[in-house]
């Protein structure tokens, strides 16, 4: 065992002696490698980031929001249905929202308008996400016009802004109080948007939700795990699309280790003939071959991680914001929060060393296994 | 639900070692057939040669094949979230009714690949190489284990169906359905420790004794397979239970978690070496036969009893020590 | 008289490129003895097949046909993983054109040949220096070997072939690029290995090595066969 040990040294010391002598071969092969790790590692922490602000967003969320269906499309809840649901075993509170979408058309943005069930607003002041606050550089205490729906213009004025934290789900939002929420949509004084309700035993949500479903048939229930599965299917599906596209990369990283590797130099040749011709055997230039590989890898793949790194949680992933987030003009501004995930850099390893590691298996062979007499020749 | 990063990267290595172990068999089908040991011809020193590439072509199958098992543990654990009912892992495996049967492929692929790595550093210490044909024959097996391996992964994966959010049809998302089975089926747990710590002296003591006799390899090896099964059985029974202090939460997966200080990793690293090399000591020995190996097997056969008793050793100490401190108490 | 001789090659046959239209008969059915402790020269004309049967001998390439035996022990079908090791402790290698790897140390291009034995290195280092220092290039241990003149270089290549100690030293044309000066400083060098008990093999067809006081036997080869023999 120790001597098993003591030659990897040995043959560990000859590789990096043997890459410093030729620094300038791997280079490009270097570079192209810690692209490849770079692009795949930022989209994955990027899209693990994203899932992980959803899910945090959603840890937040009530566990129950019920929903009408008319012809299988959302309609207004009446409001008797928050009674009919408070009275139903294990609810602990119910509450209807009022919520809806506006498209500016000046700005070509949409914005989210909602009455905040825990926050008062005065009738006729509004207070806005930090996204919309930037877009039309408005302040508190400046005016800002929204035209209604049916083409009356109404004028608000900023009572506030609404803080960074959590600009993800923020930076969009419009409060206003209900009153003029009503007003501006013409939405009916008996309906809600829909109604969310919490539950007292979290193990009894699935029974809760199918207690409502049967109450109210003409509702929809969705609950908070319903949610979480569907963003995580949604996320992994994204990942799994930037992997399909990135896969012709992959295998032209692939192509161009194999030709690399197989397009040993008449100077490479000679030493591995040499060496041969001194006593070592074709296990060991394998070896050393497969440590050089390692430490390439290890080097490219710890680059292109780090920079990865940087470039998500520093740049907020710059490159490749549009593609992944998906929101057209208002970018919500903010930082992901830094983290690793073993999963993720075993899959990254699966798409860039070991894709790597076959692709030289065999011209690896084919060099280790020339002649030890050529040197004699 | 094959579009997941995770999923398309076992999807694709597995793919990869199935085209490893073809062109090795392919390679060793050539050394089988045409193997010569007495002609000098330039042939027999291109089969030669080949056998090098076969055998790094298994070493890097090996490895890839442990860092996918571990890969696709994790994966269940992470995807987990997406099935109704699914707690960690054993939901997500139990998923689909090829869950739990990939994992035991992938398993068996891997001690197959050690005992045929085994085999074949044996047969690279007798000068006339005198396995190469038990050992090529002996890849030639691996190829339907492979095979049957990928295929059983890719019948789960595809078999998926993440219980998604969709705008039609169903009103009620989370029926109220019996959930994907969160738990493994247990046996009580002190027959449970009988059988742990039982199993584990049977072989501690196997491979001691294989360790002066090199001989009784032929018990060990047979023992530590049967032992194995029982170790994991005891883990799901009651170790788990031990580390979770949950007498419900029977999971063998849980173990490999930061919350639990990764004292699976612990559990499952001694567990694995310890039975892949009792269980790759008795073909080892058995070539003992060859006369240029009638020293080599023999002593090789020694080593890996001896690793394969200290790995028994450590096995039995992390169990005591997850019983010790755990807050669950079973036996007062 | 056989524990006198040390390989003993019967009808050795050796064909380059088996099989395909450039094959060539290198060697041809060679009877040859070669003596424990003694010096031998294969002479003969570029072509004449000397150099592969040096690669024959010092177990870098195995026959197309017909036996080789080291230390009584046939070795022709060996494979190569072994026959490896067995050079590695039999024979010490000196190049036509040294091949020293470029751009190392001479330090590490002489300890080079022991790394996959994997003695303890600084063993080796110190075994690397006692041989520098017995072939008068201590101060140059450090250098890179492209600085080495051509004697220098010559005493490197020749302390590599030694790192491991082997019984049999073979040197293919050893003299072939040095002057009358450097010629005989090698001769010498020769001579204190041979009083030191190593069988020496050189391949030449320089007068100045093959009629030298030293050598015991010389072989003359042409075409792939023995011609003559001393």
């Amino acid at each position: 065992m120790n001597h098993f040990f003591a030659r990897h040294l040995y043959l560990v010391d000859f590789t990096v002696a043997s890459l410093g002598r030729r620094r300038g071969r791997n280079l490009g092969l270097f570079a192209v490698y810690v692209l490849l790790v770079f692009v795949l590692a930022s989209v994955s922490l990027m899209t693990h980031g994203l899932r992980r602000e959803a899910q945090a967003i959603l840890e937040s969320s009530p566990e129950i929001v019920v929903q009408r269906m008319i012809a299988g499309r959302n309609d207004p809840v009446p409001t008797g249905a928050v009674a009919a649901i408070t009275g139903i075993r294990g609810v602990r509170a119910v509450q209807g929202r009022l919520w809806g979408y506006y498209y500016d058309a000046g700005m070509r943005a949409n914005y989210t308008l909602m009455v905040p069930p825990d926050r008062p607003v005065e009738s006729g002041a509004v207070v806005i996400g930090g996204g919309i606050a930037r877009l039309r550089q408005l302040d508190t205490g400046d005016i800002v016009h929204f035209m209604a729906p049916d083409g009356r213009i109404v004028r608000f004025t900023v009572s506030g802004t609404l803080d960074s934290a959590s600009e993800l789900v923020s930076a969009d939002l419009v409060l206003m109080n209900e009153g003029d929420f009503r007003a501006f949509f013409g939405f009916p004084a008996d309906r809600f948007t829909d109604v969310v309700a919490s539950v007292r035993n979290p193990r009894e949500v699935g029974t809760v939700a199918s207690k409502i479903a049967l109450a109210l048939p003409e509702a929809r229930v969705v609950t908070r795990a319903d949610m979480l599965r569907t963003y995580e299917a949604l996320f992994d599906w994204r990942g799994g699309m930037v992997a399909v596209v990135l896969s012709g990369a992959v295998l032209a990283f692939v192509i161009l280790a194999w030709d690399k590797a197989a397009g040993l130099s008449a100077d490479e040749r000679r030493e591995i003939g040499v060496l041969k011709a001194i006593g070592w055997e074709t296990s060991d230039v394998i070896a050393v071959k497969f440590w050089e590989g390692a430490l390439v890898s290890l080097l490219a793949f710890l680059a292109g991680y780090v920079l990865a790194y940087g470039h998500v949680f520093y740049f907020s992933g710059a490159l490749f914001e549009p593609a992944l987030k998906g929101w057209a003009i208002l970018y919500p501004r903010f930082r992901l929060v830094p983290e690793i995930n073993g999963q993720q850099v075993a899959t990254i390893f699966f798409f860039t060393v070991v894709p790597y590691t076959l692709a030289t298996i065999f011209p690896i062979w084919r060099a280790a296994t020339i002649d030890p007499d050529t040197v004699m020749r | 639900m094959l579009f997941h990063p995770t999923i398309m990267a076992l999807l694709l290595w597995s793919a990869a070692a199935v085209a490893g172990v073809a062109v090795a068999a392919a390679y060793g089908w050539t050394i089988l057939m045409e193997w010569n040991p007495a002609s000098g011809s330039a042939r027999q020193l291109v089969l030669e040669r080949r056998t090098y590439l076969v055998s790094t072509l298994m070493a890097v199958v090996l490895w890839g094949e442990v860092l996918s098992l571990w890969l696709f543990v994790y994966n269940a654990d992470a995807m987990a979230v997406m099935f109704v009912g699914a707690m960690c892992a054993v939901g997500s495996l139990n998923a689909d009714p090829y869950g739990f049967p990939a994992l035991i492929a992938k398993i068996a692929l891997f001690f197959l690949a050690v005992v045929w790595l085994q085999v074949n550093r044996a047969d690279n210490q007798g000068w006339d190489y005198p396995l190469v044909r038990v050992k090529y024959a002996l890849l030639l097996i691996l190829v339907p284990a492979v095979v049957l391996s990928a295929g059983l992964q890719y019948a789960y994966f595809s078999g998926l169906r993440a219980d998604v959010l969709t705008s039609c049809c169903s009103k009620l998302f989370e029926v109220d359905r019996e959930g994907v089975g969160a738990d493994m089926s247990s046996l009580a747990p002190m027959p449970a420790l009988v059988l742990l710590y039982g199993g584990l002296g049977l072989t501690l003591l196997l491979s001691v004794w294989t360790w002066r006799r090199p001989v009784l390899s032929a018990a060990l090896a047979p023992v530590a397979a049967a032992v194995f099964v029982a170790v994991m059985v005891s883990v799901v029974s009651v170790v788990s239970t031990y580390v979770y202090a949950q007498p419900q939460h029977h999971c063998p997966f849980c173990l490999l978690k930061p919350e639990y200080g990764y004292v699976g990793y612990a559990l499952y690293l001694p567990l694995f070496v310890g039975t892949a090399l009792a269980v790759s000591s008795w073909p080892v020995h058995h070539f003992r036969r060859a006369a240029s190996l009638a020293q080599a097997a023999p002593a090789m056969t020694r080593s890996m009893a001896w690793v394969a008793a200290a790995c028994y050793v450590a096995v039995a100490v992390v169990c005591t020590w997850i019983i010790a401190a755990s807050e669950l108490y079973y036996f007062r | 008289m056989t524990d006198t001789v040390l390989i003993s090659l019967k009808k050795v046959s050796k064909i380059h490129n088996e099989g395909r239209p450039n094959e060539v008969q290198a060697v041809v059915g060679i009877d040859l003895d070669i003596a424990r402790g003694k010096v031998t020269v294969l002479r003969g004309a570029s072509g004449s097949g000397k150099t592969t049967l040096l690669t024959v001998i010092g177990c870098l390439a195995r026959p197309s046909s017909g036996r080789v035996a080291l230390d009584g022990r046939d070795i022709s079908g060996m494979p190569e993983r072994f026959l490896t090791r067995i050079r590695q402790e039999t024979f010490g290698f000196v190049f036509q054109g040294f091949n020293l790897l470029r751009g190392m140390s001479a330090l590490d291009n002489i300890m080079l040949p022991a790394y996959p034995q994997a003695p303890p290195h600084r063993w080796l280092r110190r075994r690397a220096l006692d041989l520098l220092s017995m072939l008068r290039l201590e101060h140059r241990a450090d250098t890179p070997v492209e600085m080495l003149s051509g004697g220098e270089a010559q005493r490197t290549a020749i302390a590599r072939a030694l790192v491991n100690d082997p019984p049999i030293l073979i040197a293919d044309e050893p003299t072939a690029n040095l002057d009358t000066a450097l010629t005989r400083e090698f001769l010498g060098i020769a001579e204190t290995l041979k009083a030191q008990g190593k069988t020496l093999i050189l391949t030449s067809h320089d007068p100045r090595v093959f009629e030298a006081g030293m050598v015991d036997h010389v072989v003359t080869l042409r075409d792939g066969r023995v011609e003559e023999r001393r």
